[in-house]
């Protein structure tokens, strides 16, 4: 019963990791590299990544696929630090699809492309007939070089760095959720969409090599991005529940369905675990830049003998921050 | 009856008690309150808070949650639920895992929805599985009036509905654990009011406290709590007198009792509890999927070394489960105390490891 | 068992309600409040108003909240 995929291996949690960890890893010997975006071992340092997307609706609030496409790409050579450079475009369309929303979605992607310098180079399109693909999905596969000669890593989080957050949080998960037709809620929370590489390039500007470790807290949300950081680099880490920023509307959201808004989806922020002595620094950069003026610093990487994150309550109490399980469900008890 | 103080974090520094007391919480959503805002560290240690079987989703029987799925796979079928159940290990499968394999599953918010999928797709049968205390039956009987207004005839309910102060007389009546106070459900009690536990309290003398979902509210109603026992009193008090009237909400329970009668149940884990459920009455028997497709109802399989029962007696703690953590984690459930976002175990794994 | 959430009605439309939860907007069947108005605060549970919430009391719950949030 247990082999067939279902949503929650899609789902960003620990479903996930699973899948990946025993069925995807039968494409390459070793250890993999587990960051957002691999570097190619020798010669020049070029970073690339590769990315699906295969959001429903196609259309929200904040954005559409195409804008995805490039931005979640675009945000995955970031996260090493590299300058992204070039991307190819993978296209399964599906018959019926109105041309209409291709435009769109070409359009946008183009858009966020150029807004980042990003060249596309290469491409490739299929036709699959009706029923066998949700209206359109999109591969971006991106290029990009890194500068630094210790790019951020997941693996790279040090005791005693701070972690912080780049702004509220939640916001593309809720905007996404509440453009389904199914649910009988309104609310005006636009997806965060964007490419982040003005931003990232001023905080590596600011403090340099103080930046540890870059994570884009997309699928699983915060939650499962600071989990992965912890495991990959073998910490803890404290959140302070009150430090983090959520909008209103977005814990208005959460509460209805009883969702967690740390578990919720982002495609225009990041998490930066950043040396004590720059955080200061770094958080004036971020909060300095556009997509970062609400920064914050939410907590801090500890020792731990297993890897996990804690989080310290508004009453002062603990409790862990644990990976999510599966599948978002909206639930009634 | 014991004043009520300034809620707040002076609630925090005022719980004490000399003496050992375990304190049960009868309500799913407090159980996941109370592990997400680390209520159980703010408690002295001479007390004991235990969750009971408080979360629909856990007491669900093994032999519904495998009907649901038998009936999902079904071609005519459109089985809807809410998204809780989704994720709920029956004896060999689970509705998610019952959509991957083809099965029409839907999950909805409002059981309305679901008969409004019904008048949408008149050729599809629409089984709505019916999962929930006092607080959600009525809404489940609603969606059947509204079904009737809209004369559909593919809209049934799998009814799997139970009743909260039956299970905590049976609890009583048992002494599995020693019980000293309740910490009371505070939505069903905006339904039921306070009457139930004025019943109990006369019967068994013991301290019931309703109590609301904001820590300190929860941490208000603990207080309380543990000055009754601290008093060796005990009364039924409503520590959330903005939500729930004496006598509930006398509307919700007419519509409820139109569509519902009081029935026995088995629930998973603590076995038969006599009229602990709801069943559909005959005058809406079209809209009964038992009586309407002459389904039995089977008994399924508990998982081997699952101790969900006991947990949801209060008599293990998750802990004390073989299987806790090892082989039963919330990305493999094997019991539903796992699954449940509010049951014990989940929260247990989830908050306090 | 039971998620509810606290929101103020805006409007009414027969047995719908619009209710107001921290900016959103969430439709909730008044089948089983019918005696609420708008203006009301209501305690929302899958898609149904059960209760009408005591402003008094309404008031008193965010200042649980604030308090907690205010500590951090």
């Amino acid at each position: 019963m247990k082999d067939i995929i279902t949503m929650a291996h899609g789902a960003g949690g620990e479903s996930m990791r699973r899948l990946l960890a025993d069925e995807i890893a039968v494409l390459y010997d070793g250890h993999a590299d587990l960051d957002d975006a691999a570097i190619v071992p020798g010669g020049p340092r070029l970073a690339v990544t590769t990315d699906s997307f295969v959001i429903s609706p196609l259309t929200f609030p904040g954005g559409d696929v195409g804008k995805l496409a490039a931005a979640g790409t675009i945000n995955d050579l970031c996260m090493r630090g590299a300058t992204p450079l070039y991307m190819t475009v993978g296209l399964i369309l599906e018959e019926g699809l109105p041309m209409a929303t291709l435009r769109l979605a070409l359009s946008s992607l183009r858009a966020t492309c150029d807004e980042a310098a990003v060249a596309v180079i290469a491409g490739d399109t299929k036709v699959v007939q009706r029923g066998k693909g949700d209206g359109l999905f999109v591969n971006t596969t991106g290029v990009g070089m890194v500068g630094a000669p210790q790019p951020p890593s997941s693996c790279s989080a040090v005791p005693g760095d701070r972690v912080l957050v780049s702004g509220y949080l939640g916001d593309h998960g809720v905007a996404v959720l509440a453009a389904r037709e199914d649910l009988p809620l309104r609310t005006e929370i636009a997806s965060d969409c964007a490419p982040l590489h003005g931003l990232v390039a001023a905080l590596i500007s600011a403090v340099g090599s103080d930046v540890h470790v870059l994570r884009d807290p997309t699928r699983g949300g915060l939650a499962s991005a600071l989990n992965e950081i912890a495991a990959d680099s073998a910490v803890g880490i404290m959140l302070e529940e009150e430090a983090v920023p959520v909008r209103p509307q977005v814990r208005g959201v959460c509460e209805i369905l009883g969702l967690d808004p740390l578990c919720m989806a982002n495609e225009g922020k990041l998490i930066a675990c950043v040396a004590p002595s720059g955080a200061a620094a770094a958080l004036e950069a971020l909060r300095s830049h556009p997509l970062g003026q609400d920064a914050a610093i939410v907590g801090e990487v500890i020792d731990s003998a297993t890897p996990r994150v804690q989080v310290t309550t508004g009453l002062g109490t603990g409790r862990v921050l644990s990976m999510p399980a599966g599948e978002l469900l909206p639930r009634i008890c | 009856m014991a004043s009520r103080g300034a809620v707040g974090l002076q609630a925090v520094a005022a719980l004490e008690c000399t003496r050992e007391a375990n304190l049960m919480e009868v309500c799913g959503t407090h159980s996941h309150a109370i592990a997400r805002h680390g209520i159980k560290q703010l408690l002295p240690e001479t007390v004991r808070l235990i969750s009971g079987p408080g979360c629909p989703v856990c007491v669900t029987p093994t032999g519904d949650i495998d009907l649901a799925i038998e009936l999902a796979h079904r071609p005519e079928v459109t089985l809807a639920t809410f998204g809780d159940m989704m994720r709920v290990p029956g004896s060999e499968s689970s509705l998610e895992l019952a959509r991957a394999h083809g099965g029409d599953v839907r999950t909805v918010y409002c059981p309305t929805e679901a008969s409004a999928l019904a008048a949408e797709y008149p050729d599809r049968l629409v089984v709505f599985l019916g999962v929930g205390f006092e607080t959600t039956a009525p809404m489940v009987a609603g969606s059947v009036l509204e079904a009737e207004r809209c004369d559909l005839d593919n809209y049934v309910v799998l009814c799997c509905h139970k009743l909260i102060p039956p299970a905590m007389d049976a609890l009583l009546a048992t002494e599995d654990v020693r019980i000293d106070g309740f910490l009371c459900p505070g939505h069903v009690s905006t339904i039921i009011g306070m009457e139930p536990y004025e019943r109990l309290v006369a019967r068994y003398r013991v301290p019931c406290v309703v109590a609301g979902f904001e820590p300190l509210e929860i941490v208000e109603a603990l207080r309380l709590l543990l000055l009754q026992i601290e008093r060796g009193i005990w009364a039924a008090e409503n520590a959330y007198p903005g939500s729930v009237r004496p006598d509930g909400n006398p509307r919700a329970r007419a519509v409820l009792e139109t569509v519902f009668e009081s029935t026995d149940a088995r629930w998973r884990g603590l076995g038969m509890i006599p009229g602990s459920g709801l069943r559909i009455r005959e005058r809406y028997a079209r809209f009964d999927a038992v009586s309407r497709l002459g389904l039995d109802r089977p008994r399924g399989r508990e998982p081997e070394g699952c101790a969900c029962g006991e947990i949801l007696r209060g008599v293990k703690a998750p802990a004390d489960c073989p299987l806790f953590g090892d082989t039963c984690v919330p990305q493999a459930p094997v019991g539903p105390c796992m699954v449940s976002s509010e049951g014990a175990c989940a929260a247990a794994y989830r908050y306090e490891r | 068992m039971c998620l509810a959430v606290p929101g103020r009605i805006e409007r009414i439309d027969g047995l719908w309600a619009t209710v107001e939860v921290s900016g959103v907007r969430v439709k909730a069947r008044l089948d089983l409040l019918p005696e609420a108005v708008v203006d009301d605060c209501v305690l929302v549970h899958a898609g149904f108003a059960i209760t009408v919430i005591d402003p008094q009391q309404a008031a008193e719950i965010a200042r649980l909240r604030r308090e907690v949030t205010q500590l951090g």
